[in-house]
């Protein structure tokens, strides 16, 4: 899908600031999340979680906890099959332990109760041997040989020898040569970093409400990225069609890539066949922490050469990731994105990922990459230090551009990364004054973004207006700039379409909302949809003028002659066809299913001004600026919307959010009070600059915006830090303490 | 433990409910009363999304027990627009997009309201830091502080 | 004939080849030779590779046309959040 030829056109919707669909059931509380279902005969399911980092299950007896009154249902691995699949069975072992307890949290029986309070009960009643094994929650430990074994045989035939068997897949990137690179550098930093896991700290628990019933058929309601995505991996489990599953997204409370998989929804689909009642299943926020998906924590070695003049001459990265209990391959996008920003001529990359016993992985906001690039982009910093260089300028020395090799190989097209940086560098903020204790850090951002398996129908209803069914949950205003664009390519008033989200039932497979794909990938397929029902239209008005259908166009919401040649009509409106539309043909509509590519690369670049205060080692941020490339920006407040809520998150990554393990291997910090997430006291206003190179695979140009924002702020407060007090430090988050006893070791 | 005959006023309305002795006011909004505007996302009185008035005062419904709702005057998001009529804070908070998925949404509204009527010409900074119990994850904030001041100043008739 | 790019931790399945010639017209015919002359690229191909065609990533597009002068990369099958 090209971008299209007459790309100088005016966009009349496109580009505007309408209010979202469902504004107004989110201000009154009316919007149905996971948790707010309700059915009749309703249990309340709760889970049992081990107490242990890494145990076996020598045996669960669940009697007397069946035998309390109100119990109706208890589930344990028992209930569950061994799925043929590998990766479906490493789900279904995230949701129930199958023998052996991977981590603290790690979900080992369920019951479904009457109520919430004897089903708390329940979970008391049931008794739990565990043979508690050693365990390993960090990266590098875990690598060694002789480390305790989270998993046994699960490392590709890729993996090199001298690890233990906790790595289970190695990769591998880069071109050119990296002696002759750095023999040519002026100066060479070796540094190694560390960051922390994360978790995409959703406000919204996961929540799910499943109902089966005696004849196979089931029904499920949750918060989910992607209800198909749901479908697929719970029929599996549950040895379902997948026609007989229907599963509804609710609204959703953020997800951030948390809720692209599994955690309740298989063990309350069990519960309810096992009971014969709907069961709900709603997570506290201790169980989020503990069993969902944090991101990979990190331990890293960046080495980049540079002349004095700031030419980067070589780069190299080792990242080793751990990803909780279970194999995953978030370190091919961090290894493949880590020099992505720059124009190289010798460059490799070296990734390992690693088991813990942590929870599961889960895709985090461009995952992989915000932790790489933060090395890559401290070590750039600490160069230009080093040779009393201007960052800003440095990075347009090297950034990468039309026709540059990437670090992970293909050549890139149009891309915005030059232009960000001279919007950067010529705004205000690059030349404000600075005082004591306050530094300035600058730190660019990339990630891929995806496009993927798409349907979209559009129906012309028979006044005119339009109905959209489209499969991807609306995190965060997709609703709003689906619309726009049909009332664009339609001709017809934004107010004039409404868009909904389909049930599983109700049309063909979408992939999960993510990869910053929605708007791209649904926005695509919706301009397609609407040619479509353009055409058929077109070809009504065609038969009732009695001429050819290509002497008919379609412009400003109305069937046109296409010009003198094809005679003289009066032009008829949307309205018009659709009224008569019983008479020509039947109700009028259009529909496009695709597994869209193209999806264009996106960079950011972010400044931020920080104060240390040199007392207590906090860091206050002054002001912070995102500028980002959006290709086309369909609703500019819900791009500024990702663009600012993106760098929040990556703000406290730098700054505070960390998970901790303590000796025991328990996580130490499973609620909002000890795992902080930035709060509005803790920041300034976020500005942004949207800029607009379109992406030469979408009609309008269109390009993802929601990841890439979250991947600079790791090293822009990084750099801004190291600048305003003369120490960097080389870890994440920077919190006070640390922050504090690097003040006072520096004296 | 028996329930707990309680009577309540609840955005106006007398209301009447029972609940057991150690059930929050929020799982009886939300359970018993079909309020579910008020949204639980910790259950320890962290994250603001369950944020209610009680007799005026700004609380996390998670950590008032429902009993405690005896004799007073509950104030829900659900009690924010006059009939069709929203709240000019939930007017501003669609037209400036100060909500992405919306779960914070509710508790803000009402944790807003609450500010501007003890503070009707509130600086930033005040937002802020009345906010800063209300945990928002998609909008860092910028939106949500700017929606409240122009609605603060329609509010005062500016 | 098609230049395929292969990325380093494959490399060992290429005898150390960065960039290998297979006879292919679209992106299944390329996976499919890979697949049978390279046979230590076969579990990495079955659990799924990305392609870029030209600097634009497909994940599963089987059909995709490939011309003489195409640059092609072979890439791992990615997620986004």
């Amino acid at each position: 899908m090209a971008l299209d030829s007459k790309m100088n056109r005016v966009f009349k919707v496109v580009g505007t600031r309408p209010p979202r669909p469902d504004g107004v059931e989110k201000v009154t509380g009316r919007a149905m999340y996971g948790a707010d279902a309700t059915a009749p005969g309703m249990l309340v399911g709760r889970i049992l979680r081990s107490p242990h980092a890494h145990a076996i299950i020598k045996s669960i007896d669940v009697s007397a906890a069946e035998a309390l009154k109100g119990v109706k249902a208890v589930v344990t691995a028992a209930d569950f099959g061994v799925p043929d699949d590998l990766s479906i069975r490493d789900v279904q072992d995230n949701c129930m332990a199958q023998g052996k307890a991977l981590y603290h949290g790690h979900a080992v029986a369920a019951v479904a109760a009457n109520t919430a309070a004897i089903a708390s009960q329940a979970l008391k009643l049931i008794k739990v041997r565990y043979e508690v094994l050693p365990h390993v929650t960090d990266v590098d430990e875990a690598m060694r040989p002789g480390a305790p074994i989270v998993q046994e045989a699960r490392a590709l035939e890729n993996v090199a020898a001298g690890f233990s068997e906790n790595v289970t897949s190695q990769c591998e990137f880069g071109h050119g040569d990296l002696e002759v690179g750095f023999a040519k550098a002026d100066k060479v930093i070796e540094r190694s970093f560390t960051t922390a896991a994360t978790h995409q700290g959703y406000i919204e628990p996961h929540a799910c409400l499943a109902s089966m019933s005696p004849d196979g058929k089931g029904d499920l309601w949750c918060c989910t990225q992607g209800q198909f995505q749901v479908r697929t991996l719970c029929a599996e489990i549950m040895g379902m069609d997948a026609s007989q599953l229907r599963v509804t997204a609710s609204e959703i409370g953020g997800g951030f890539g948390g809720k692209t998989t599994v955690f309740i929804e298989p063990v309350a689909l069990a519960l309810s066949r096992k009971s014969g009642r709907p069961v709900k299943i709603v997570m506290t926020r201790d169980e989020v922490f503990k069993a969902t998906g944090p991101t990979v924590s990190s331990s890293m070695d960046v080495k980049i050469g540079m002349t004095n003049d700031g030419r980067i001459t070589a780069a190299q990265a080792q990242l080793r990731y751990q990803g909780g209990a279970f194999p995953c391959g978030t370190v091919e996008m961090g290894a493949q994105s880590a020099f992505a920003c720059y124009n190289l001529d010798a460059v490799h990359t070296v990734g390992w990922n690693v088991l813990t016993n942590r929870p599961k992985e889960a895709a985090y906001r461009a995952p992989g990459a915000p932790m790489a690039i933060y090395a890559v982009e401290s070590v750039v910093d600490e160069l230009c230090q080093e040779l009393g260089l201007d960052p800003l300028n440095v990075r347009l020395k090297n950034a990468s551009t039309k026709g540059t090799k990437s670090s992970y190989g293909p050549t890139f097209d149009d891309i915005g990364l030059r232009a960000t940086l001279e919007a950067a560098k010529a705004h205000p903020h690059c030349s404000a004054p600075l005082g004591p204790n306050q530094g300035r850090g600058l730190s660019c951002g990339f990630w891929f973004n995806f496009g993927g398996n798409t349907c979209v129908s559009l129906n012309i209803n028979t006044d005119g207006t339009v109905g959209i069914t489209e499969g991807n949950p609306d995190i965060g205003g997709s609703r709003a700039a689906i619309s726009q664009m049909a009332a664009e390519e339609l001709g017809v008033p934004y107010d004039k379409v409404r868009t909904i989200i389909a049930d599983t039932n109700s049309l063909g497979y979408n992939d999960v909302t993510d990869g910053s794909r929605v708007t791209f990938s649904v926005g695509l397929a919706t301009i397609e949809a609407a040619r479509n029902a353009i055409k058929v239209m077109c070809g009504r008005v065609a038969k009732i003028w009695g001429i050819d259908e290509d002497a008919v166009i379609w412009e400003d919401g109305c069937a046109k002659p296409s010009g003198a040649n094809a005679g003289d009509f009066t032009p008829m409106s949307i309205e018009e066809i659709a009224a008569i539309s019983s008479n020509t043909g039947g109700p009028i509509a259009g529909h496009f299913e695709v597994n869209a590519d193209g999806a264009g690369v996106s960079f950011g670049v972010h400044l931020a001004d920080v104060e240390v205060d040199p007392e207590t080692g906090a860091t206050k941020i002054l002001r912070y600026t995102v500028f980002q490339d959006a290709g086309k920006a369909v609703h500019p407040d819900y791009v500024e919307g990702q663009m600012q809520g993106g760098a929040v998150q990556g703000i406290g990554w730098a700054l505070n959010e960390e998970y901790i393990y303590g000796k025991d291997g328990l996580l130490q910090n499973a609620g909002f009070l000890d795992y902080r997430v930035p709060v509005a006291s803790d920041l300034p206003n976020i500005e942004t600059v949207i800029l607009e190179i379109p992406n030469p695979g979408h009609p309008y140009g269109v390009r993802g915006v929601g990841e890439t924002p979250i991947v600079p702020p790791l090293a822009t407060l990084s750099n801004a830090v190291a600048r305003a007090i003369g120490i960097r430090l080389f870890e994440l988050p920077m919190s006070p303490p640390k922050l504090l006893k690097a003040i006072r070791q520096k004296g | 433990m028996r329930n707990l005959h309680i009577s309540t006023s609840v955005n106006g309305d007398q209301t009447e409910f029972v609940c057991a002795p150690d059930e929050t006011l929020l799982d009886v909004l939300r359970n018993r009363l079909g309020l579910t505007g008020a949204k639980e996302g910790c259950g320890t009185g962290d994250c603001g999304a369950c944020s209610v008035t009680l007799n005026g005062r700004l609380v996390c419904s998670c950590l008032v027990l429902g009993v405690e709702a005896e004799g007073a005057e509950i104030g829900t998001v659900e009690g924010l627009a006059m009939g069709d009529h929203l709240h000019p804070l939930q007017r501003n908070f669609i037209d400036h997009a100060a909500l992405q998925c919306g779960i914070c949404t509710p508790g803000i509204l009402v944790a807003a309201k609450a500010l501007l009527e003890k503070n009707p010409n509130p600086t930033d900074e005040e937002i802020r830091y009345w906010l800063a119990g209300n945990l928002c994850r998609c909008t860092g904030y910028d939106k949500i502080i700017k929606a409240v001041q122009i609605a603060a100043a329609e509010m005062r008739g500016a | 004939m098609v230049k395929v790019t292969i990325w380093g931790s494959l490399r060992s399945a290429t005898d150390g080849q960065v960039e290998v010639e297979v006879d292919a017209r679209n992106f299944k015919e390329l996976l499919d030779r890979l697949a049978t002359e390279y046979p230590g690229l076969k579990p990495q191909i079955e659990r799924g590779v990305s392609l870029a065609l030209d600097g634009k990533i497909y994940r599963e597009a089987w059909f995709t046309e490939i011309g003489p002068k195409s640059e092609v990369v072979l890439m791992p099958y990615m997620t986004g959040g």
